[in-house]
């Protein structure tokens, strides 16, 4: 049923790469070593973007998530004393049991049912990066989501600065 | 892949199956694109000791084959041969990956770098975007580098470099938005196509001398060589390393500054544009490589010639000067080339365009970068006769006190 091409080999692998890499950041004892296997995921999904033809999503992704958050995770962690010595366990099986289980469940069903409830598919139109940009800007597209985004961020940006700002000065 | 279809023709048409033919040609044109800069990076080496000697008055490599050539394989040889040490403590897999992914974040931009018009690895959409992306390989690789080594000056020298490379990377990617937005493409063969009738480094000259300064910086270059500070940290993050290990995250930095010498003459200095450049591949190609070299040879001059700097000096003129510079660029050079297109000045697209067609758009503009430069040239000269004076006055009045101590 599934035909074995260069998308459904790149499709594995990619998976290989973020599930591997979530097992990682769950299973390992070293904060340092978990940020490096978030990294490894979030890459993965940056792969995915690529197979459904967004390469600019996926720069996006690697460019924000690897390059940005991630690395401010790593500082963060290295602040932090004894990183490689996390010996607290964290085990609650009932409620990360019933946790998960939800979130996969929410999943399924946004997966599966805007397929299968009658809606149909998504286009397979392939949107080019001119397409997207010009969306962002165009009045029927989506200005002002983007507008609204972008002030937020502002607005987000000067509080922290304001926060972070010395008392005297 | 561009380089290849004539190739792939060649071996269809000699009896090869068509399948096999693509992922052929495929291959050995993966193996060129990664194999040219691999190959370019031994050259490197010793232009870049020989220049360095030079500029110090002194000879440089010169044992080794005729003028030295043969330096970089003799050290090549006693780097692989050294002893491959892993210290005890160091955290295995990351310590022995760091510097793949510094050599790999270098070599994966020549997938983008289009040599002449027509041969490139790949044409992206989204060139310049993949360009900043992979740069953050680079970042990451000094972090883990640092960590993993377990060696607290690898650790102080992966932050202050790390602290370096992401602040510099915003007036680089506010600087890279110039040439991008004139262009109206990501493509780097599109900007370089775009610059036919008049070269970005003349629309938009500050924008050029921030990508330089920030690119500067992000190679780790003097006067922003923190990553290898050696009389404060020792050697900085690579402190742990030796032998081809430590040989890889040379050969990354020696190639990145040459690959940002070929990446400015694409964005700024029209990339294969010269005269004849039409006529072969290989003009075009010279042209390329002429113009990076110059560039890459400038660099090398500033390396040799300035002082480091502190790290606080560092951080207040890139987040003080350098990222409000960039961010006022990018909005002046795009609201007045919106204004130049609405009075039907500027040609909407500058692919083809004319230099007669080209020449309101770029007077306007470089008018506006040269009253900018003229303007902050003023006022950091006022801020410099201020220091100068105020530390003069320090200097009197001690020499007074002094004075009158003694007197007494």
């Amino acid at each position: 049923m599934l035909e074995l091409n260069a998308i459904s080999i790149g499709f594995f692998i990619f998976t290989i790469f973020t599930l591997g890499g979530a097992i990682g950041v769950v299973t390992t004892r070293n904060l340092f070593q978990g940020t490096v296997w978030l990294m490894v995921s979030l890459f993965g999904i940056a792969g995915y973007m690529l197979l459904l033809s967004a390469p600019f999503l996926a720069a996006v992704q690697i460019l924000v998530y690897i390059g940005a958050i991630a690395i401010l995770i790593t500082f963060a962690v290295m602040l932090t004393r004894s990183v490689t010595r996390v010996d607290e366990r964290y085990i609650r099986t009932i409620p990360s049991l019933i946790g998960s289980l939800v979130l996969f469940l929410i999943l399924i069903a946004g997966v599966t049912i805007p397929v299968f409830g009658g809606h149909e598919g998504a286009p397979v139109v392939v949107k080019t990066t001119h397409d997207f940009g010009l969306a962002l800007v165009d009045g029927n597209g989506y200005v002002v989501p983007f507008m609204l985004a972008s002030l937020l961020l502002t607005a987000a940006m000067i509080g922290a600065i304001f926060i972070a700002r010395d008392e005297e000065t | 892949m561009e380089i290849c279809t004539g190739l792939c023709a060649l071996m269809v048409e000699s009896g090869a199956n068509s399948g096999l033919a693509q992922f052929m040609s495929l291959l050995i044109g993966v193996l060129l694109v990664s194999g040219v800069p691999l190959v370019t990076v031994i050259i490197l080496i010793w232009v870049e000791r020989k220049i360095a000697a030079r500029i110090q008055d002194r000879i440089g490599p010169n044992r080794v084959g005729p003028w030295g050539l043969m330096q970089t394989f003799a050290d090549m040889v006693k780097l692989i041969l050294k002893e491959d040490i892993t210290p005890t403590a160091a955290d295995r897999v990351l310590y022995n990956a760091s510097p793949l992914v510094s050599f790999a974040s270098v070599v994966l931009l020549w997938a983008v770098i289009p040599f002449t018009p027509f041969h490139f690895g790949v044409d992206l959409e989204i060139a310049a975007l993949f360009f900043v992306a992979v740069a953050s390989f680079g970042t990451l690789s000094v972090m883990v580098a640092g960590w993993a080594s377990n060696n607290k000056y690898a650790l102080l020298g992966a932050f202050r470099v790390v602290a370096l490379l992401v602040s510099y990377e915003v007036p680089l990617v506010f600087a890279l938005l110039i040439p991008v937005m004139l262009a109206g493409s990501m493509s780097l063969v599109d900007i370089a196509n775009a610059q036919s009738g008049m070269w970005f480094v003349v629309l938009s000259p500050l924008a050029f001398l921030i990508f330089y300064i920030s690119s500067q910086a992000e190679t780790g270059r003097a006067p922003f060589d923190l990553i290898e500070a050696e009389s404060e940290l020792v050697a900085g993050f690579n402190i742990e390393y030796s032998g081809m290990k430590f040989g890889m995250f040379f050969a990354a930095e020696f190639l990145h500054v040459f690959t940002n010498g070929i990446l400015m003459a694409l964005l700024f200095f029209g990339g294969w544009k010269g005269p004849f450049y039409y006529e072969s591949p290989l003009i075009a190609f010279f042209w390329l490589g002429l113009k990076g070299s110059i560039i890459y040879l400038t660099t090398l001059w500033i390396r040799n010639t300035v002082p480091r700097l502190r790290i606080d000096q560092i951080m207040a003129f890139n987040w003080k000067f350098l990222v409000p510079l960039s961010i006022g660029n990018v909005v002046l050079i795009s609201a007045l080339l919106k204004v130049m297109q609405e009075l039907q000045l500027s040609p909407r697209n500058f692919v083809g365009a004319s230099v007669p067609e080209m020449l309101p758009t770029t007077i306007v503009l470089f008018l506006s970068n040269l009253a900018i430069i003229i303007y902050i040239m003023g006022m950091l000269r006022k801020r410099g006769e201020e220091m100068r004076v105020s530390s003069q006055q320090t200097r009197r009045a001690f020499v007074q006190a002094s004075g009158s101590a003694a007197g007494d």
